[in-house]
């Protein structure tokens, strides 16, 4: 193909993008769209698969059987939005397997939040109410991207994440009303989860590398201290609602935005953690591996087995 | 209060619990994306069945007590769960050829439960057998796979099927609470499904190119609270929050 033939295609592909039309797998895409799209489809889905491992963490230790049922369909969910994410990443020509390679190498990325610990039950409360909130903030915005399959595979993530975000509120809820010792446990796990999950809405617009190209291809809509803005504008009445105290001594409504202002991210911590330095950095990736590489002699008998009925199969058929 | 019948209920609720907190412990390490929500899902469905038949001994106990407290304060020698649900997820081949030895025998149980005098019991039977015949599939499929796949899988789940199969023949033995609700027509005579259980085993055992081990000796005593020692651990989890912050909702 000539370079005005590609040119030409180039700018048809932009304009259907302009008029909201949606890019489908078998169409025609510049090399970046898809590169761009691998990436940050399989960061969400390897966030998804990673994630699964703080909150099941405390399946075996929930502390009653109708708050493990919810947790064990709430990690259930999460592996549910794995599987059609790699899927949608799939239909741009890389493979699950690969993909699982850039995981386990440390070549791809996943959410950071997930390498902090969960240390006590709260921390499932705090991580649905807080973790899933910033994730539905960043995520409601992509059930209208340009990519057909990603933005399809968003619209159920979406509506799942909400109830989770609810769950954890309301255990949160629980515990805030319940004993001293519950309440304790609750205010803690807030003050541990609140910094992360501001840095979990991305670093600040003046840092962040992929804003611009990102916006055009409706895989941003909003930029990141937008949309931490957002997050904390909603998250502060929920935590006076149900009289927890945000760990930050620097917020302060600010009328004339009609807007929370707020103290300083201690950025130096998110590159830490983004870089492999955080608490958890090195055991969720072991985890990942490990079941990876303890799976394999399962997935190869798989494999055989298929392929020993699709022998039988030919010479039955001859 | 009804004590056999609560006993009797217990003994059915405990093998879902503990089998459904053995696979709980799966949950984000399968060897697929595919195995794991599937192991999940058994997960879940036996803690469904597990909350209806708490729910309906704490009416029955009527002193106040709790689904929770059922499932999570109890002394040890007080879970009446057969021995062969406990077992450790060693790997994947035992945590397929326990769920399988434990879903035939479980398919079978609440088959014959639906016919219960006992509405409740007939009806946690009717809802739960929908969910068991999928294990049934999922374990016996896996079976199939694992015994004739490659030699590695082959090995690996004949060693579990030889190991554990030292804990089927208590599934077919009959506790004083057992003998009493088969009189009353409330329960299930086990005894009477032993055949069938082996027979249908052995035959999918076979169809996988599987032996069949040949034992002569078995373990019991899960249903008279005798456990092996991985009961312990497994309750600690179990136990760790209503242990550690008494008396709370959560």
């Amino acid at each position: 193909m000539s370079e005005e033939q590609i040119k030409n295609l180039e700018q048809q592909f932009e304009a259907r993008i302009a008029r909201d039309e949606k890019i489908e797998p078998k169409d025609w895409m510049p090399e970046k769209y898809r590169k761009t799209h691998i990436r940050q489809i399989s960061q969400h889905a390897h966030s998804e698969i990673v994630g699964m491992l703080p909150e099941g963490n405390w399946i075996t230790r929930a502390p009653s059987l109708r708050r493990k049922v919810a947790l064990l369909a709430k990690v259930q969910d999460e592996a549910g939005h794995g599987l059609y994410l790699y899927s949608a990443c799939e239909t741009l020509g890389v493979s699950r397997n690969e993909l699982y390679e850039q995981l386990h190498t440390g070549k791809a990325k996943y959410s950071s939040i997930f390498n902090y610990p969960t240390i006590t039950w709260a921390d499932m409360g705090a991580i649905g109410w807080l973790v899933d909130g910033a994730a539905i903030i960043n995520q409601v915005p992509l059930c209208s991207t340009s990519y057909g399959p990603y933005a399809r595979a968003m619209i159920r993530v979406c509506k799942e994440e909400s109830f989770h975000q609810r769950q954890g509120f309301e255990i949160m809820m629980k515990l805030a009303n319940g004993t001293p010792e519950q309440k304790e446990l609750a205010q803690d796990a807030l003050n541990r989860w609140w910094w992360p999950s501001l840095m979990m809405l991305g670093p600040t617009d003046a840092e962040s590398v992929h804003t611009e190209q990102s916006m055009k291809w409706k895989l941003k809509r909003k930029s990141n201290d937008d949309l931490r803005q957002q997050f904390i504008d909603q998250t502060v009445p929920q935590a006076d609602l149900i009289g927890l105290t945000i760990p930050d001594p620097n917020l302060k409504w600010n009328e004339e935005r009609g807007s929370y202002d707020f103290g300083e991210i201690n950025w130096d911590e998110f590159w830490q953690v983004v870089k492999g330095h955080g608490p958890c950095n090195k055991e969720r990736i072991d985890a990942r591996v490990n079941a990876w590489n303890n799976g394999e002699w399962v997935r190869d008998a798989a494999v055989a087995y298929a392929d020993k009925k699709a022998t039988k199969k030919q010479r039955q058929a001859v | 209060m009804k004590e056999n019948l609560y006993n009797y209920i217990l003994g059915i609720a405990d093998n879902s619990l503990i089998l459904g907190q053995r696979m709980g412990e799966l949950t984000g390490h399968g060897p697929s994306l595919e195995i794991d929500i599937a192991c999940t899902n058994i997960s879940l469905d036996l803690f469904g069945q597990v909350r209806s038949y708490y729910q309906y001994a704490a009416k029955i106990a009527g002193d106040g007590r709790t689904e929770d407290d059922i499932a999570m304060l109890r002394k040890e020698r007080d879970y009446l769960n057969v021995l062969l649900v406990e077992q450790p997820n060693t790997d994947f081949a035992y945590t397929i050829a326990r769920q399988y030895l434990f879903d035939v025998y479980h398919a079978m149980f609440l088959t014959a439960l639906q016919s219960s005098h006992d509405i409740t019991l007939s009806a946690i039977a009717t809802k739960s057998i929908k969910e068991v015949s999928y294990h049934q599939r999922f374990s016996s499929d896996w079976i199939k796979r694992l015994g004739d796949g490659t030699n590695e899988s082959k090995l690996k789940i004949q060693n579990a099927v030889n190991t554990l199969w030292t804990y089927t023949d208590e599934l077919f033995h009959q506790t004083e609470a057992d003998k009493a609700m088969v009189t009353e027509h409330i329960g299930v005579d086990v005894t009477q499904l032993k055949k069938a259980y082996y027979q249908k085993v052995t035959s999918l055992l076979t169809e996988a190119a599987l032996e069949v081990p040949k034992l002569k000796w078995f373990q019991k005593g899960g249903k008279s609270g005798i456990h092996t020692e991985h009961l312990g651990y497994l309750l600690s989890d179990l136990q760790y929050m209503q242990r550690t912050y008494p008396n709370m909702e959560w």
